[in-house]
């Protein structure tokens, strides 16, 4: 793999550009290989670059219906962020948050990981009191933070509106200044050329159809290029999963649902901080290139479709103006959805199925891309060795038959 | 001061602007002059103001390209106060008025002298597409100051700094019509349509209607075009049925024909919304229209060629040029090269030269065009280069001079010498594309087009893309086609509507010879060594940077787009995307439909984030609600607290008198004193927020058994039970009293958060899984207003008050009684949130404020004393009784609230919950319950969300034995007290925890019982 430098570059420009080398090859589909990876999403991509990397399994293919990190890793908001309530997904999103610090030099690509900081905001008594839960939670998990009074949040957000004219006013917030943003393009791409410098074959326009299943053993893909024989297949195409388990004759707790978010023109600096309310519902960064990246709920409905209602779009920014009121006059540039699958507990599937080898790693809902390093590392991991890793292990599907779910709606998982 | 010095490239005459008013205005602190009917950029134009901004990435000195919505550089900061400012405004949309000020969004300490084109200067041959992934890697620790300056670089415009003075609103409308653009299609679509009888809506984005009509060469009926545009508009406005929207762009198509409009009803006139007879006006308006039909006439947006260096100031578009001499009088220089693959783009050199300036060629890459304008060129004595074009500009600050050499457009090469020719001015036609933006936001794929060299729409049912929108250019034929498109939507709306070709105006006939298809033009250099080649020039995205994507395996145009940030400018690539689709085509060796389009999403122009939110900010952004009594709370100088949506009664702080003087009680005060009331006298709540639900019906009590936990088949009428309810999942999620007001029919209560949410859940239940249950539901919270008497004194007061017989044995704990209170009809629950003696008296909410009085007038002998939320809560929970979603969060069940009472697992229906309530987590041991905590120390008050922890001393991580759910201190008990989740609490009654906090303290409880006073229960039942 050619090192990328500030040096290289110069190098590079004396030549004029002419030799930089592909990122990722473009192979041809081999009969068969030790792993598939279905989704060349960034989960997958990470999933497929930590067996090369970690456990020497290199004659693995992802297979890519479209183009790699076209689904909800080219949609998302970009937030980070390991804040979490419960013992177990602190310890995933954490595991995360671990890789994230250091994941631009381990990939040798800027993934741009900007730690400046979340604020989750508490406009109300209890917003307060979970924000103490959550925070107290955290720090007897090593997960930075701390909680804010308004005075706090004000300091850090001098152009956020945190007086008491406010509809709700701003009580406090909880601040992980850990936290923050990363670019998500550069975050696939960045494990794609990873994974393929390990030997990792990445199958672009490479549409699953319908698994090979014998004996309640996996034994392969079918899909638009031909068949493509593996006893271990790890699925990770979020908003689709249902559709893919619908293919083994699996039924997965999930509902898929469309996402929004939407950019701001760009503007001069003015916001340096990850703003997040769930109370008055929306949150709001600014990016390098200066758009403000504006998010919300999910569209109440089901559909596959990678688009929202309108409604959804007018009320986030009904929230961004009440807490901002001087965004008023800043102009709305574009609007975009994908599609979320989530879970009744809020919380991610990491599982084995019924059909022995086929493995899914899906249910992340709204907040899937601040754990794309964690979620890649511990699925790699549970593929290698055929047991879920153990911070993977309470994610198992089984949760929902024995009922020991991991509901994060409570405190954290509303808005990611 | 002669006018043309005033502003050089003004015309004596031409245009649609009137020169008998001038307007000033300031751009980058200078004072110019310009007319009503400019624009921002016709009027910099005809002041010579070449240089508009700098660009994003190199810095490069950047003019006027365009003369509409698809201008990449003349993006400006407008506004003379702070708190107008609008960042990112195009100069090309923004109507001149006077006063406006304006300036430019990049460039230190101005954009002429801008101290960064140095850096880009020097810089740009290290900055190629994505070098930022390949850098500021080393060391770690600096990313974040080297991002510290990447993005002070970065962004266009600034955001204002205080809030806004102006107001937007919303308007719903239907229509059968909506006609988008009211250039020659769009105009002849709405009159056919209109005369059919259809209810039509047209919109136009710009200043004036008309579209291409506005500064065509060509004549209607040997009329100029102004004249059929004005009998065409005014027989619009004849019509009752149409509704004209100019300045309002048509920005976002969602599914069934829903569009969102944005009418810009201000802007024009000046920095801040004008009051219009002492009414405030609303700057913008976001029309929210659902459609019969769509009809989508939005034209098609000239392609620049892509050549050398075709960004320095001076290189603009054919039909902009066109556009600025015929519609605003101005001519954008001296001396005119033309660089085309058409015959079209020749009106730009005929209109240069008739406006008396010089055309120094026409060079175009056909071998041997053939068309009407060609001979008209050259019978003007225009000089025309075939088989070539301008492969470079010249110049720094504004174009020079163009070198111009022949080319084979197939082999992508430079085939002749090279011709410098001196001017000023550049302007290229690669072509139109069709503006298909509006058809595509719904996910339908354009599809590519050879015969007209770009995409046009695909077929959506109810949607018609006419005229240049799929590739319709000549006049005549834009004109019936509209009129057929007209006629088609009204006949799919029901109505009688023929093509009458008698309508349509005679249009000379003009013979346009094929266009070649070109969008990149060679360099004698490799492109990776020519000069730059522009292809988005708001991004500065280069057809070299196209190319190295595509060496490093960028193939899809979605990777393209993405590596290179193509498109990603507030003009969302208009101008450059298909360009940049065709150099991605040429490097990857593959045509431009294989390479396909990325997904256009709205908004088409960009929107005001206020004209989005509309009347929904600030004091209507979430309404507030109110209790009937809210006047009297407030006169008593009530501190509130938010629930839901309603504003409640925190604590009454009452005027006090200290050492220090006079003042108002604390909050602990406060609470200290009307707990006591409650526990000695008589207390009053404004209960009137909880969720009250009306159900009815013969199958009413068997839905409540079905949604409740515990059983509803003996509940006689008269009497109130406490009923929990679960979730699927078996989890508690919500809890109330449910009366039997008669046999089919009670009265439920929620908790005031989770009214709607109830509603709600019983309505799924209903609806979706058992549609057989004879039941209805009514929310009736705001019907009724509750106020809550309870203390010792309660009965003694309330007896004052009613006819309804209070005898203990008469009204038992648990019963509701119908009467009067203070002579109006009411319902009394003898039920009990404090523990003490209580009715909850619920009356019509207009007469709730009589009654509240009345209670006072009678309640001053007992010292009857207003309580708020939070004593309400203290004395709850000295009573272990428990708020859901306080101290449950989604994961405790009836068992771990120890409320096994209040499960009826011999029910025989398998109510909604049970089957969850059986699963192995549910039964297991250690699960969390809900028991009381009794600080060792009685003075410590421990803070709600505090961790337990059985091991203190335990290294991080620490295993986490539950939290604080609820605390406070107890005047009655005079010590802290508290309510927590705890693992295995219920089998540790006794035994000590420790709550670790973060300032270093770790305290010490007792886990006990959640009942702290009156154990027994004897208090309510007195």
């Amino acid at each position: 793999m050619q090192r990328y430098s500030g040096f290289g570059l110069v190098k590079h420009a004396l030549r004029h550009h002419e030799d930089w080398q592909r990122q990722w090859r473009n192979p041809t589909p081999k009969p068969g290989y030790d792993v598939i990876i279905v989704g060349g999403g960034g989960h997958g991509l990470a999933t497929a670059y930590y067996l090369a990397k970690e456990h020497g399994i290199t004659n693995v293919a992802v297979l890519e219906k479209g183009w790699l990190g076209g689904g909800n890793t080219a949609r998302n908001t970009t937030i980070v962020r390991s804040n979490y309530l419960w013992d177990e997904s602190a310890a995933l999103y954490e595991h995360a948050m671990k890789h994230w610090e250091g994941l631009s030099q381990e990939l040798n690509y800027n993934v741009m990981f900007s730690q400046r900081g979340v604020l989750n905001l508490g406009h109300t008594l209890q917003d307060m009191r979970d924000i103490q839960r959550r925070v107290n939670a955290n720090r007897l998990n090593g997960i930075d933070g701390e909680v804010l009074d308004a005075e706090g949040v004000q300091s850090l957000v001098p152009i956020m509106d945190c007086s008491k004219r406010a509809r709700y006013p701003v009580m406090g917030a909880s601040w992980q200044p850990r936290a923050g943003v990363a670019r998500h393009d550069a975050v696939a791409w960045g494990y794609a050329r990873a994974a393929d410098a390990l030997g990792v074959d990445l199958l672009q326009n490479t549409e699953v159809t319908g698994f090979k299943i014998r004996d309640g053993q996996i034994q392969g893909v079918h899909t638009n290029r031909g068949d493509i024989a593996s006893k271990t297949v790890g699925c990770v195409t979020a908003g689709n999963s249902s559709v893919l388990a619908g293919m083994a004759g699996l039924n997965l707790p999930l509902e898929s649902h469309p996402l929004q978010a939407l950019v701001s023109e760009p503007l001069k600096p003015v916001l340096d901080t990850v703003v997040m309310s769930n109370h008055v519902h929306g949150y709001i960064s600014q990016s390098d290139k200066g758009d403000l990246v504006i998010g919300a709920g999910i569209d109440g409905y089901n559909g596959y479709g990678q688009r929202g209602s309108y409604p959804t779009v007018e009320h986030t920014l009904q929230a961004i103006v009440e807490m901002f009121p001087i965004f008023s006059r800043v102009r709305m540039n574009r609007q975009w959805g994908g599609i979320v699958d989530t879970c009744p507990d809020a919380c991610p599937i990491l599982s084995k199925t019924k059909v022995k080898g086929l493995y899914f790693n899906c249910g992340w809902g709204t907040g899937g891309f601040k754990a794309t390093p964690g979620s890649g590392h511990v699925f790699a991991a549970s593929l290698a060795k055929g047991e879920m890793h153990p911070i993977a292990a309470p994610f198992s599907i089984d949760r929902f038959h024995s009922g020991a779910l991991i509901d994060e709606h409570g405190a954290a998982g509303v808005a990611h | 001061m002669s006018q043309s010095a005033l502003q050089p490239n003004r015309l004596a005459q031409g245009g649609q602007i009137d020169r008998t008013h001038a307007l000033t205005f300031t751009f980058n602190g200078r004072s110019y002059t310009g007319h009503p009917g400019d624009t921002l950029a016709s009027a910099l134009l005809a002041n010579g103001v070449d240089l508009v901004n700098r660009s994003f990435k190199y810095s490069r000195p950047r003019g006027i390209v365009a003369a509409g919505a698809e201008e990449p550089n003349a993006v400006v900061q407008l506004g003379a106060t702070e708190a107008t400012q609008v960042p990112n405004v195009r100069a090309t949309q923004q109507a001149l008025y006077d006063g406006l000020v304006a300036c430019s969004t990049n460039g230190w300490p101005d954009a002429q002298r801008d101290i960064m084109r140095w850096v880009g200067k020097l810089g740009s041959p290290f900055m190629p597409p994505g070098f930022y992934y390949k850098t500021f890697m080393a060391p770690a620790s600096m990313w974040m100051t080297y991002e510290k300056y990447i993005r002070k670089t970065a962004g266009l415009g600034r955001s204002p700094t205080q809030p806004d003075p102006d107001i937007y609103d919303h308007m719903h409308r239907h229509c059968d019509l909506l006609v988008v653009g009211a250039g020659p299609a769009g105009l002849s679509a709405a009159l056919a349509a209109a005369r059919a009888g259809a209810r039509v809506i047209l919109a136009d984005e710009q200043e004036a209607m008309g579209g291409s009509l506005l500064d065509t060469r060509e004549t209607l009926d040997d009329q100029p075009a102004a004249q059929w545009l004005k009998t065409t508009l005014a027989a619009l406005v004849e019509h009752d049925n149409v509704t004209l929207l100019p300045r309002t762009t048509a920005h976002g198509y969602h599914d069934h024909h829903f569009v969102t409009l944005h009418e810009r009803r201000t802007e024009h006139l000046g920095d801040s919304a004008p009051s219009q007879a002492g009414h405030r006006q609303s700057r913008s308006r976001l029309h929210r229209v659902r459609a019969g039909q769509v009809i989508l006439a939005t034209g098609a947006h000239e392609r620049p060629l892509v050549y050398a260096n075709n960004d320095v100031p001076g290189n603009l578009l054919a039909g902009a040029v066109s556009t600025y001499i015929r519609r605003y009088g101005v001519v954008p220089g001296q001396k005119l090269v033309l660089s085309t693959s058409n015959d079209h783009a020749y009106r730009a050199a005929l209109d240069w030269q008739e406006a008396g300036r010089e055309v120094a060629a026409i060079v175009d890459a056909r071998t041997a065009p053939e068309g009407d304008l060609v001979a008209q060129a050259k019978a003007a004595g225009i000089r025309v280069i075939t088989g070539s074009a301008v492969i470079e500009a010249k110049g720094a600050q504004r174009v020079s001079a163009a070198r111009v050499a022949a080319i084979d457009v197939d082999a992508f090469t430079v085939t002749g010498k090279v011709e410098t020719l001196e001017c000023d001015t550049i302007a290229s036609s690669g072509g139109y594309s069709p503006v298909i933006h509006l058809a595509s936001h719904t996910g339908a794929r354009p599809v590519w087009s050879d015969d007209i060299i770009g995409f046009v729409p695909t077929t959506v049912a109810g949607v018609t893309a006419t005229g240049g929108a799929h590739g319709v250019y000549p006049l005549g034929e834009v004109l019936a086609d509209g009129v057929e498109a007209g006629v088609n939507a009204a006949t799919a709306l029901g109505f009688a509507a023929t093509v009458n070709d008698a309508d349509l105006p005679r249009v000379a006939p003009r013979h346009e010879g094929p266009a070649c298809a070109l969008f990149q033009v060679p360099h004698e250099k490799a492109t990776l060594r020519a000069p730059k080649q522009f292809v988005d020039l708001q991004n500065d995205v280069t057809a070299g940077a196209i190319e190295v994507a595509t060496l490093e395996g960028f193939e899809s145009i979605e990777h393209v787009k993405r590596y290179t940030a193509m498109g990603f400018g507030t003009d969302q690539g208009k101008l450059g995307n298909i360009n940049g689709m065709a150099v991605a085509a040429r490097c990857l060796g593959q045509s431009i439909p294989e390479t396909g389009t990325t997904v256009f999403r709205p908004n088409y122009t960009p929107v005001t984030f206020g004209a989005v939110v509309g009347r929904h900010c600030r004091e209507l952004f979430d309404p507030e609600r109110y209790t009937p009594m809210q006047a009297w709370h407030v006169a008593q100088g009530a501190e509130f607290e938010d629930v839901g949506q309603w504003k409640r009664p925190w604590y009454y702080p009452q005027k006090r008198r200290t050492s220090e003087g006079e003042g108002l009680e604390t909050m602990a005060e406060a609470v200290a004193r009307e707990c006591r009331a409650v526990r000695e006298g008589v207390g009053i709540l404004d209960a009137s927020t909880l969720g009250k639900i009306d159900i009815q019906g013969a199958d009413a009590r068997e839905f409540l058994g079905r949604i409740y936990t515990n059983k509803w088949q003996k509940l006689a009428p008269g009497r109130v039970r406490y009923g929990l309810m679960c979730g699927d999942d078996g989890m508690v999620m919500d809890d109330g009293t449910t009366s039997c007001l008669a046999e089919n029919h009670f009265l439920m209560t929620t908790t005031t958060g989770n009214a709607a949410p109830v509603l709600e859940w019983l309505e799924l239940w209903h609806q979706t899984e058992w549609p057989e249950l004879e039941v209805y539901f009514n929310s009736v919270t705001d019907h009724w207003a509750t106020m809550t008497v309870t203390g010792p004194e309660a009965r003694k007061l309330l007896t004052e008050l009613t006819d309804i017989d209070l005898d203990r044995e008469a009204f038992k704990f648990m019963d509701w009684r119908e009467g009067h209170v203070a002579g109006v009809p009411a319902r009394v629950f003898r039920i009990s949130f404090t523990g003490e003696l209580a009715f909850e008296i619920n009356v019509q909410a207009h007469y709730a404020m009589h009654v509240w009085e009345a209670l006072f007038a009678h309640g001053d002998k007992y010292n009857l004393t207003p309580y708020g939320t939070e004593t309400m809560h203290v004395l709850r929970a000295e009573k272990g009784f428990i708020i859901v979603g306080q101290d449950t969060d989604g994961s405790v069940t009836p068992e771990d609230l120890g409320m096994y009472w209040a499960i009826g697992y011999d029910k025989p229906f398998p109510w909604v919950g049970k089957r969850a309530l059986t699963r192995s987590d549910t039964r297991r041991e250690g699960r969390k319950h809900l028991v009381g905590l009794k600080p060792k120390d009685a003075s410590v008050v421990l803070e709600e969300g505090a961790p337990i922890v059985f091991d203190p001393k335990h290294a991080i991580p620490m295993p986490m034995a539950g939290h604080v759910t609820s605390s406070y201190y107890s005047p009655t008990l005079e010590s802290g007290f508290a309510l927590a989740v705890v693992k295995g609490g219920h089998q540790r009654l006794g035994e000590s925890v420790y709550l670790p906090m973060a300032d270093g303290r770790v305290h010490e409880a007792e886990i006990v019982g959640t009942q702290f006073v009156d154990p027994k229960g004897e208090r309510q039942h007195v």
